[in-house]
């Protein structure tokens, strides 16, 4: 079986086998970066380009390694400004990337859709690797992936998510994923960082972190974007830090074997305490791990390869 | 100049005399002579077939944008009007929200010079309130009445300072026309890309609450009681404004309200796929506030049916969706999509008929929209029947921006008569 799709888009619009199979296909993938020489042959000749209009060092090298690590022709290019302010659309840069004869295009935007413009109008694949505030499916999936390797599974476990639940694109991700594997998602965050509506996607929101981590097997904790303070999101981080703010205390209301994870980067002393990130209940590092082995699987399944 | 036209055998619906019967009409002199069973007319005459037609007063649409002058690479006075007389339109107001800014006389009349020379339909402007419509000052009302605007608007706007709203209102007393006002709340709808709800939530997009136009529309009640000026709503969305305009018209407050085909035919759910022809101002709401527009519009508490056609350039509309301008166009299918509140038996055909030709020629106080003896011959000949598929290649505005696109309607516009001179939709596309 491959997948369905000529892109990834969306962890919304997968279903849970696709899901399924991309995990497992990861987990072949996760023991060629432990090899002494890590790379294999499978992509070889084909083109795959990092479009990177957002800054990103974490995400645009992890798929940069796991491209080369498949051994394709990766090409990067990064862009700080919108295609729009630079003067040509967005849709006209693909259309000359494409015309390099790309096979796998990368997209990091910040406006929600702009993958979709790309996805339409090419035939190269097309991954999302964020898009404004609606979806991050790469790290959704390696979320997905550290939580199935340390839980052994993903179905019946309680799953917190913490934080700015209104412009995280990894809390979608994360929410489509662990819904469609079975898992019990609860929400924590000030009201004005809960979207609108969000109920309907099954979940609980609740606005007090301590009721939402009692018995939880997994916090995922969003970054706080420091740029929205003082837009009325939050009076101060320090509140912030003191109302929502994952310490020692409050992991003990969790399970046992809880699990604590970041898509990072991290504020320390606001989303995390330094003893809670660093310490032995913090997957944070293991998931940039995974990234690598999850992406080299997407780039494997959609690139069209028979295994 | 055809002197004298015949229009035989149509179903002659006029609400503003309550006609609503199949006979002939007869026009001479750009005007209209007779309306009977059967007339019959000696000498020469052109006969125009209208049996299992409509025959109407000639629709006018309260709200378009002409973007001429400014904007001329999305739509000219020129291209605005025949997408216009295609839509079976006579009259169009025409939004002052061109570059420069329809706030002063000279403005005003380049618009009706241009519609005089290259117009396909009436063109009526619409005056800003205030200068530049920043909002800030108020524009020489006195001297754009004078010079042709039949309303006043800073559409694509609020007016947010609520003084200066009440000024306005107050002012436009003197000429008395109506001000017509965006009811939008411009720091709660700030950066939002489309309704806020279930959807923007799924899509990752900013939101604009319905209270951005709730809030607005409660103030403009409250100012129009304390003006008692002439207060026109414009593109009315959501439930929570149907609520407080019929409220208010119970207590006899005088305001009147306008919505657009899109808000009673589609959804925010039309956003999905990130398509920017869905991006609107106000934005699409949801399936509860669809059916309250349709309330509204069933029980007379909204009274007018405009298009807010907005026409934005292809490569405009092919872009980011934050990116990408509010609007869509609507002056060729407003009529088909207000037809299927009729076929769904929300409205009946004369009640339609009304809220598009009497009641907005009510509310900017003009004498048209009715076939009245003596009255200008502008008449629009609807085939009910008839269906058709919206094809972005026959659109006659410049732009194509419609999220309608590939939709199967009934209800083609056969021709109008404007101003007693005979234009068949067949003969203008070339068919």
């Amino acid at each position: 079986m491959g997948l369905k799709r000529k892109d990834i888009l969306a962890i919304a619009e997968m279903e849970k086998e696709e899901i399924e199979l991309i995990l497992q296909t990861a987990e072949s993938f996760k023991e060629v970066s432990t090899r002494e020489i890590k790379k294999v042959p499978t992509l070889r000749g084909k083109t795959v380009v990092n479009l990177f209009f957002e800054p990103s060092t974490r995400t645009r090298t992890s798929f940069e390694l796991a491209a080369k690590r498949l051994s394709a022709d990766v090409i990067n290019i990064s862009t700080s400004s919108s295609s729009v302010v630079k003067g040509e659309t967005l849709l006209d840069t693909a259309r000359n990337i494409e015309a390099m004869q790309s096979d796998i295009i990368i997209l990091r935007h910040a406006s929600s859709g702009a993958p979709y413009i790309l996805a339409r109008a090419l035939r190269s694949a097309v991954i999302n690797a964020g898009d404004g505030s609606h979806e991050h499916p790469s790290q959704g999936l390696l979320d997905l992936y550290t939580i199935k390797e340390k839980k052994g599974g993903i179905q019946g476990l309680k799953v917190v998510i913490v934080g700015d639940v209104l412009h995280s694109r990894v809390a979608r991700s994360d929410i489509h994923g662990l819904k469609k594997l079975g898992a019990e998602v609860h929400l924590a965050g000030p009201p004005t960082m809960i979207p609108l509506g969000i109920e309907q996607w099954g979940v609980k929101v609740h606005y007090r972190l301590e009721e939402a981590i009692a018995g939880a097997d997994v916090i995922i904790l969003l970054r706080l974007q420091l740029e929205r303070q003082g837009k009325g999101y939050l009076p101060t981080l320090r509140e912030y830090a003191q109302l929502y703010g994952l310490n020692s205390k409050r992991v003990a209301l969790a399970n046992n074997g809880v699990l604590v994870m970041h898509p990072g980067p991290i504020n320390r002393g606001v989303e995390v305490t330094p003893e809670v990130a660093d310490g032995l209940s913090s997957v944070i590092l293991e998931q940039v791990t995974n990234g690598v082995a999850v992406r080299m699987a997407l780039l494997y399944l959609l690139s069209g390869e028979k295994s | 100049m055809t002197e004298r036209i015949l229009i035989q055998g149509g179903r002659i619906i006029d609400p503003a005399a309550g006609r609503d019967a199949v006979g002939d009409l007869l026009i001479e002199e750009g005007v209209i002579r007779e309306i009977g069973p059967r007339l019959s007319v000696k000498g020469s005459c052109q006969k125009i077939d209208a049996a299992g037609k409509l025959v109407v007063p000639g629709l006018i649409d309260l709200h378009s944008h002409l973007r001429e002058p400014g904007f001329e690479y999305k739509e000219t006075v020129a291209t605005a009007t025949a997408a216009a007389a295609a839509g079976g339109f006579t009259t169009i107001c025409a939004m002052p929200n061109t570059n420069p800014i329809n706030d002063n006389q000279s403005v005003t009349e380049f618009i009706l010079e241009r519609a005089k020379a290259e117009g396909k339909v009436h063109v009526l402007p619409v005056g800003a309130i205030t200068k530049g419509s920043k909002g800030e000052e108020l524009a020489e009302i006195g001297e754009l009445v004078a010079a042709g605007c039949v309303a006043l608007s800073d559409d694509g706007r609020p007016v947010m300072n609520s003084e200066l709203m009440r000024r306005a209102m107050e002012y436009a007393k003197i000429f008395d026309v109506p001000v017509i006002d965006h009811c939008e709340d411009l720091n709660l709808s700030a950066g939002g890309v489309m309704f806020e709800g279930e959807v923007s939530t799924a899509l990752g997009l900013k939101g604009i609450p319905a209270a951005s136009e709730t809030v607005m529309v409660a103030r403009d009640i409250a100012l129009a009681e304390l003006t008692g000026a002439k207060v026109h709503l414009a593109h009315i969305s959501c439930g929570g404004s149907v609520h407080l305009i019929r409220e208010a018209k119970r207590r006899g407050i005088a305001v009147t309200a306008e919505t657009c085909p899109h808000y009673f035919t589609l959804t925010d759910d039309r956003v999905r796929g990130f398509d920017a022809n869905a991006k609107m101002k106000p934005p699409l709401a949801t399936r509860r506030d669809l059916e309250e527009i349709r309330a509204g519009l069933a029980d007379g508490t909204i009274d007018a049916i405009a298009t807010d056609h907005a026409p934005h350039a292809a490569q405009e509309k092919e872009c980011e969706i934050d990116h990408a301008p509010f609007g869509i166009i609507g002056l060729e299918t407003a009529f088909s999509l207000s037809l299927m509140l009729v076929e769904e038996g929300l409205l009946t055909l004369p009640a339609l008929i009304q809220k598009m030709t009497e009641n907005p020629a009510r509310i900017i106080g003009k004498k048209i929209g009715q076939l009245g003896i003596g009255d200008r011959a502008d008449v629009t000949l609807i085939d009910p029947a008839a269906e058709w598929v919206v094809d972005a290649g026959h659109f006659k505005s410049k732009s194509k921006n419609s999220p309608f696109i590939g939709w199967k309607m009934k209800g083609r516009i056969a021709g109008i008569v404007l101003s007693g001179v005979w234009k068949s939709a067949d003969a203008e596309a070339g068919r």
